[in-house]
């Protein structure tokens, strides 16, 4: 169980002090169709880049807010993680990526006619994001609108 | 900081007209951030899903995600995932 106790002491200090960002008012969207005709689309913020795209940049401070797009035919095998974060084990998502980024069960669950589609690209990003301004004024926006030109009904985001 | 940056990634396509289901790892972290819909699931962190190469795991979080999409609003809702035993 992710627990704040679980963190090393210097993350659980980082954690209990650091001002979160709260999303206010809410926005919402809804379903405008049965889960079974929808095109679903993944958000993972494990830091994965498809070979030939380049890997995030831990040195950017406050964190990079880059998105890389994924191709849903780009095999899980194929990403290559650079999540900068020292506070998590990052041995399951490199055994697995389906962990952070589960293409292989939302195409599992669109072969059982749970979900209409998979759909044709997902985005990836760097969770470990001190600083928001930038995530959320530039890159986000931009990196959503490619969700939309897909027209995705419904994304599941995934974090590490 | 991922449940953070997910959920704001959430709200910007709930802005744009697209529905999200956000899964969380840290209560603290959902209940400040407050994305529109949140799965909580019972998972260290680096372990969203549960086990590696745990397929009826990895999916039913899945399904749970999904479920979550289909209830009514006003958000925020954060739920709890229950894992079969």
């Amino acid at each position: 169980m992710a627990e704040l106790d679980e963190l090393p002491l210097r993350a659980r200090l980082f954690l209990r002090a650091y001002p979160w960002r709260r999303i206010r008012p809410t926005p919402w969207t809804p379903l405008r169709r049965p889960l079974a005709e929808c095109r679903v689309a993944l958000v993972s913020s494990a830091g994965f880049s498809p070979q030939g795209q380049e890997p995030f940049d831990a040195t950017v401070r406050g964190g990079d807010p880059s998105f890389r797009i994924i191709d849903t035919n780009t095999p899980v095998s194929d990403l290559g993680e650079s999540h900068r974060s020292w506070a998590f084990d990052h041995s399951g998502i490199q055994q697995d990526a389906n962990l952070g980024f589960p293409i292989d069960r939302l195409k599992e669950l669109q072969s059982l006619g749970e979900i209409g589609e998979v759909a044709p690209r997902h985005l990836s990003c760097m969770g470990s994001q001190t600083t928001t301004g930038r995530l959320v004024k530039q890159t986000a926006p931009d990196a959503v609108h490619t969700l939309v030109k897909d027209q995705v009904d419904l994304a599941l985001l995934v974090p590490v | 900081m991922c449940s953070q940056t997910v959920s704001l990634v959430a709200a910007e396509c709930e802005r744009q007209g697209i529905t999200t289901v956000a899964i969380q790892l840290l209560k603290l972290v959902a209940e400040a951030v407050a994305p529109p819909r949140a799965l909580w699931v019972p998972y260290a962190h680096g372990y969203p899903l549960g086990r590696p190469h745990d397929a009826p795991g990895q999916r039913a979080v899945l399904r749970a995600a999904l479920g979550i999409a289909t209830v009514p609003g006003p958000g925020p809702l954060l739920i709890d995932f229950a894992p079969t035993p």
